[in-house]
């Protein structure tokens, strides 16, 4: 009964003064505490609910199960040869919708109203949704680890060198990090958390599969193919693939960048804009 | 003396729904100003816009001076909020939630869980402080809630309907934490449904309902405003009910009422209508288990100044039918 009475103190005992909330919130300084704190808290969140990691720890093992085993012999012509050709691309693609379940914790949290506190308080406006977006980087880890991890138990061997496929790991986490605010912008502006998740599935199906991850697109239809090129998540596959088995980098990793950018300029306003307007 | 709390003429619109419909509020430091009203009425509105969460369409709002919208960082300083919903972090423990506050307050992380632990102390919930806040009961969110808006010492602190769906005995406690908080100096401004609440807590009460200000007074004043004060008298023997009606009839000067079983209550003016009604009840040799003057209840102030309301809303509706009737006749 731990729903004791209440001791009935003075608000303001402080024996030893605790200072008043200090004036630096605004510098950059204050402002990178502030997101040190939320990412803290989405941490120790995401090390409690271990079930919300099965996205990046149970599906990818299936994935790779499933497609070198299944499609392997008739795609890649032997499975040993399909994982080396399949693993770079389904990270990066896996990693691309590592960040749906960020866009549902921030609509729940809205929704629970966590977040009126954290508005209500003198920090920055981006705080909570930038701190939120770093602590993503956790779960991008334990994806590239998993993945990494399992594919090398099934037989994936890194052709190039472990510094090169660090490199393209690196990459990949920087794109999720990067990509993962679609997700935050729609988070911020659908009602509930499921309706994020199949938002995002529209999104991030076509992207993933009408890419060079799984297939070589040769044999597509050609409009296809130019969506194929156009495509995000092919550029990074690309990248991917060269860092790990070997191939050309240099025109796809640029191309990668500047999706980056581009997502960025894009949906972190938009994101913002539309967690401003939130009511 | 200068009000820590200021509104005037708040608008705010959602979709049809006029929210608020030009409010205004005020609150003396140090004082508790209760936000009286129905559900829908327009509180939780109000208290957003105070606290920098929404902006009104229309009006204006200062706390300590800062403008709610212009200055909102120095607002966001000076103010804690407790929400409708206990809005604490179920997956950290009591601590973890007071820290991450006393972190973003850009308390040290020693003295973040110094004032954590300090508050967890004081709201009873010392023992949880390592559980996580999923495992609480509701009444310890609330604490747990509120102790979350305290850890910046906030010179101002709203507090949305802080006790709803507390049990009277967690309600009472709430009521203990909430005086406490304004004999160590804050302002508090409080909204609630519950008109017992406000007539405990409450310094002065502003009545709202569809948007609007309906009175404002402390709780006293506006029992008075809305009509004198009442005696009530129950007779030992119910034979002599009749009798009692007679004089509580001629001392009041208007009909009285059956207010309970065998009991009558009759509006009266002036407090020698007690002196009066005990000198005639002597005198008829009337024995009385009650006999009380006493203000009408807030919950008779509100049916008085809402129901008005209700009544000219119940008028034109019996008004439509009556012409349906003719229609259809």
């Amino acid at each position: 009964m731990t729903d004791a009475t209440l001791t009935k103190q003075s608000n303001q005992p402080a024996r030893r003064p605790v200072p008043q909330a200090a004036a630096t919130s605004t510098t950059s300084v204050g402002y990178l505490r502030h997101i040190v704190a939320i990412a803290k808290r989405s941490l120790i969140k995401m090390a409690r609910t271990p079930e919300a990691l099965i996205d990046v720890t149970l599906q990818p093992i299936i994935f790779l199960l499933l497609f070198t085993y299944i499609f392997g012999g008739a795609i890649g012509g032997s499975s040993a040869d399909y994982l080396q050709f399949l693993l770079p691309g389904l990270l990066a693609q896996s990693i691309a919708q590592a960040g749906v379940s960020l866009g549902q914790n921030l609509n729940s949290d809205i929704e629970k109203g966590v977040f009126d506190r954290f508005r209500s308080l003198p920090i920055g406006r981006s705080v909570p949704l930038v701190g939120a977006v770093f602590a993503d980087i956790g779960r991008y880890l334990i994806l590239c680890v998993v993945t990494l991890g399992f594919g090398m138990i099934m037989g994936f061997r890194i052709e190039t060198s472990p510094m090169a496929a660090t490199a393209g790991i690196g990459i990949s986490i920087a794109f999720a990090l990067c990509f993962c605010w679609i997700s935050v912008f729609v988070g911020m502006k659908v009602r509930t958390s499921g309706a994020v998740q199949g938002i995002m599935f529209l999104i991030v199906l076509p992207l993933s599969f009408a890419s060079n991850t799984f297939v070589n697109p040769d044999t597509m239809p050609e409009w296809l193919q130019t969506f194929v090129k156009i495509n995000p998540i092919s550029q990074l596959v690309t990248t991917m693939r060269g860092l790990m088995i070997g191939g050309p980098v240099q025109e796809s990793l640029m191309w990668t960048l500047v999706w980056m950018a581009i997502l960025l300029i894009v949906f972190v306003p938009l994101a913002l804009r539309a967690y401003r307007k939130r009511t | 003396m200068t009000n820590i709390i200021e509104a005037e003429g708040l608008k705010k619109r959602f979709g049809t729904t006029q929210a608020l419909d030009g409010v205004d509020l005020a609150a003396r430091e140090g004082t508790v100003l209760g936000v009286l009203g129905p559900n829908g009425a327009g509180k939780t509105t109000a208290v957003r816009i105070l606290a920098t969460l929404l902006q009104a369409d229309a009006g204006r709002a200062t706390i300590d001076g800062y403008d709610v919208v212009s200055d909102a960082g120095k607002v966001r300083r000076t103010i804690g909020l407790t929400g409708q919903y206990a809005s604490v972090d179920e997956h950290l423990t009591g601590i973890q939630n007071l820290v991450l506050i006393g972190n973003l307050l850009n308390l040290s992380g020693r003295d973040a869980k110094a004032r954590g632990l300090e508050l967890l102390e004081w709201f009873g919930l010392a023992d949880a402080a390592q559980r996580r806040a999923k495992t609480y009961s509701g009444g310890m969110r609330r604490r747990l809630d509120l102790a979350a808006s305290l850890v910046g010492r906030p010179r101002v602190i709203f507090l949305d309907e802080p006790t709803t769906g507390l049990d009277p005995a967690k309600r009472q406690e709430m009521w203990d934490v909430l005086r406490q908080l304004v004999t160590d100096g804050s302002t508090v401004l409080l909204t609630t449904q519950y008109l017992e609440e406000a007539d405990a807590l409450a310094d002065e009460v502003s009545v709202i309902d569809h948007g609007k200000v309906i009175a404002h007074d402390t709780p006293d004043g506006l029992k008075r405003k809305i009509g004198g004060q009442r005696i009530r008298v129950r007779p030992a023997d119910r034979g002599r009910l009749a009798d009692v009606h007679r004089i509580l009839a001629e001392i009041g000067g208007n009909e009285p009422q059956a207010s309970g079983r065998d009991e009558l209550t009759v509006a009266v003016n002036g407090e020698d209508a007690l002196a009066a009604t005990v000198a005639r009840l002597a005198a008829d040799g009337i024995a009385v288990t009650e006999l009380s003057l006493h203000l009408p209840s807030l919950d008779e102030v509100f049916m008085t100044l809402t129901g008005e309301r209700a009544g000219t809303d119940g008028a034109a509706h019996t008004q439509t039918s009556d012409d349906q009737k003719e229609a259809a006749a």
